[in-house]
């Protein structure tokens, strides 16, 4: 491990021995306190007591990573019971393995975490600061130097409001982050910031699901709460919602695991996702669409006759894939052996629309 | 520890609609006045419902970006954060001036100070003058010009006009400009006719909107004969039937913003210590005249 990791801060030892005059510290192995004749200082494999404070501190120092380790926690971090802190424990499973363990992957090139589309990482800094650094997945391999380098959480915001081809992205949890960018050299805090930036309450949620207190409200709460112009996503029927969550919910669509369910005990059958946070309940983009579907699905269903070819329904099937997948951007301009080519599109309507727009000349019947 | 929650309708179709929250947010945060400054969202995230949970203060501060008093200031707002004991006589209001009730949230165990909107505060008849200062270039415009306020109407909420005639009321009684008009979207007196309604060749026209987007960014300049298409612009000012039209965007961009969000805080009892003084050499303000 580098000297300077190992290091220990004057402040830092002196935040010890005030927190030492306040009672006994007890913290991921480390254990300090005053007794009548002098202080114990107790690491796993070490214990040392009737210590003056000079040579506590020279104890401290020769075994820097537990007291830089507590300060990092409890004057830096502190928050004791909040998400942020929890976040912070579990990105570099502080519940699982030693300080020492940790520091050494920490030094030696960062513990990683997938959250979304964002890949955390922490390292250590001086003095046993961790130091958490942000990028998309798919930069995982590349060299820090490739890529554009950002320092505030704000730039984050404005990064993540458009997708690739600059089309503003009103679900932050779409997997549609744009990449080749990074933020390095983060305080916990401004990692904090940055991650509510691009996955607002994703920390929060997460940490509920954890201590068990996730509050899930479930599809018919959520619509009979709705007034004004949403009030009537009350009426959409049981199995029009499982075709909602199918439209919006799934990984391909959206990277929160969906836990409501259309009752408590009446649930859905489209998969919730894998994701690491939870989605608590329906957000108001599906609200939104919901309220579009619940008019639709109010008219009443006619028989229409069409003349198509074989290949030709095939083809409305095809276009009708490539848009709900998003494919359309990537279908070859020459490729016409694809339903969803342009040419192909054109020419259906040339042959199969009346001057009105309508399939084979049918008329859409009110 | 005391947290602000700024809190915008948002929009799923136009970009811009947050913009004006996230600067007026980052001015704030700038400050230092709170110790925590968070955004949320009707339609973008994070959403109401998830706003407070994302702040670690015990005390909140709410205030609303919205203009009036109303259908999501009474009704959306403090059901969407679960104020449950909330009820609209607690800002003992007559449409106009709301300024705060204490609650609290059980699901995140916070007492919440819901403030009024930021639209009906005093300080935004300031807002709305330096606005046609802004848009006229000129420090002291007033004499030989008209000014409009331009809202919605009542669509679905009556308080919605009362706050557009409430400002423009205030502005007149200062005596700055020759002719001072309400003038509304979807009712009489409409905002197309605006030409009618003024004497002065000049006319300055501020919508009272918290951001640009469909309403004030082509709607009202077709209607009052700006543009015959939005999409090819417009001239500052326009000549309209003998008239100059001084059109400004909305009034929720105005810098200035920060100092009343600021201010609906303070007045709820937030120790903001010198923020306000230092919020206001941001954005180039002036203490409000209202109080
Ligand atoms: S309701 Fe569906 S689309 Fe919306 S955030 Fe939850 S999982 Fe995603």
């Amino acid at each position: 491990m580098p000297a300077t990791d190992a290091d220990l801060a004057p402040d830092q030892f002196e935040d010890l021995v005030d927190a030492v005059t306040g009672g006994p510290v007890e913290f991921d192995g480390l254990v300090v306190q005053y007794e009548d004749d002098g202080y114990v200082f107790e690491v796993p494999d070490l214990h040392r007591e009737h210590l003056s404070v000079e040579e506590l501190e020279r104890v401290a120092a020769a075994n820097a990573e537990w007291v830089s380790n507590w300060h990092f926690w409890n004057v830096v971090v502190g928050g004791e019971g909040t998400a942020r802190r929890a976040f912070l424990r579990w990105l570099e499973a502080a519940d699982e393995h030693s300080v020492r363990g940790r520091y050494d992957a920490m030094a030696d090139g960062g513990i990683h975490h997938e959250w979304g589309e964002l890949l955390v990482t922490v390292e250590l800094g001086e003095v046993g600061y961790r130091r958490y650094e942000l990028r998309h997945v798919d930069d995982a391999d590349a060299g820090r130097g490739t890529l554009t380098a950002h320092t505030e959480p704000r730039n984050l915001r404005d990064l993540s409001k458009y997708d690739d081809s600059g089309r503003y992205r009103p679900l932050k949890t779409a997997p549609s982050l744009v990449d080749g960018w990074v933020l390095s050299d983060l305080t916990s805090g401004e990692l904090k910031e940055a991650l509510g930036f691009v996955y607002p309450a994703t920390v929060e949620n997460w940490h509920r699901e954890q201590e068990g207190t996730l509050d899930v409200t479930h599809w018919r709460e959520t619509a009979e709460r709705q007034t004004g112009i949403y009030g009537v996503v009350e009426e959409l029927p049981r199995e029009a919602v499982e075709w909602v969550t199918e439209a919006a919910c799934v990984d391909s669509q959206c990277l929160k695991r969906r836990e409501w369910q259309y009752d408590e005990d009446d649930h859905l059958e489209t998969p919730g996702g894998d994701g690491p946070f939870p989605c608590r309940e329906p957000c108001s983009l599906v609200v939104a669409a919901a309220r579009k579907w619940t008019k639709l699905e109010e008219e009443d269903e006619h028989t229409y006759e069409f003349d198509l070819t074989p290949s030709e329904k095939e083809q409305l099937e095809a276009i009708v894939d490539a848009v709900a997948d998003g494919r359309t951007e990537g279908i070859r301009e020459a490729d016409v052996y694809e339903g969803a080519n342009r040419y192909r599109a054109r020419y259906l309507r040339a042959k199969r629309f009346d001057d009105d727009g309508n399939l084979c000349g049918v008329p859409t019947e009110e | 520890m005391q947290a602000l929650v700024i809190v915008a309708h948002g929009s799923h179709l136009n970009p811009a609609s947050s913009t004006p929250t996230y600067a007026h947010a980052d001015t704030i945060r700038e400050s230092g006045a709170f110790d925590e400054v968070r955004e949320a969202f009707w339609k973008e995230e994070p959403s109401f419902r998830d706003a407070l949970r994302t702040v670690e203060s015990e005390e909140v501060f709410v205030v609303p970006l919205f203009i009036s008093e109303g259908y999501f200031t009474e009704e959306v707002i403090p059901r969407e954060l679960r104020l449950d004991e909330w009820d609209p006589d607690l800002w003992e209001s007559d449409g106009t001036s709301a300024s705060q009730a204490t609650l609290y949230a059980e699901d995140v165990d916070k007492t919440i100070h819901y403030c009024g909107p930021v639209g009906t505060h005093d300080a935004m008849s300031d807002v709305i003058v330096k606005r046609a200062e802004s848009v006229t270039e000129d420090p002291d415009v007033g004499e030989g010009f008209g000014l409009s306020v331009v809202g919605h109407g009542t669509e679905r909420n009556e308080n919605s006009a009362k706050a557009i005639e409430y400002h423009a009321d205030r502005i007149r009684d200062m005596g700055r400009f020759d002719e001072v008009k309400a003038l509304y979207m979807d009712e009489e007196p409409e905002v197309d006719d605006v030409t009618d309604y003024f004497e002065s060749e000049d006319v300055v026209v501020v919508p009272l909107f918290v951001a640009d987007g469909y309403h004030t960014q082509e709607d009202i300049p077709e209607d009052m004969g700006l543009t015959d298409d939005y999409r090819t612009g417009w001239d500052t000012p326009a000549a309209v039937d003998g008239h100059r039209i001084w059109y400004a965007g909305a009034v929720g961009t105005e810098d200035f913003m920060a100092d009343v969000i600021l201010e609906r805080a303070a007045e709820a009892g937030a120790d903001i210590r010198d923020a306000l003084e230092k919020v206001r050499e941001a954005t180039g303000g002036v203490p409000a005249s209202g109080d």
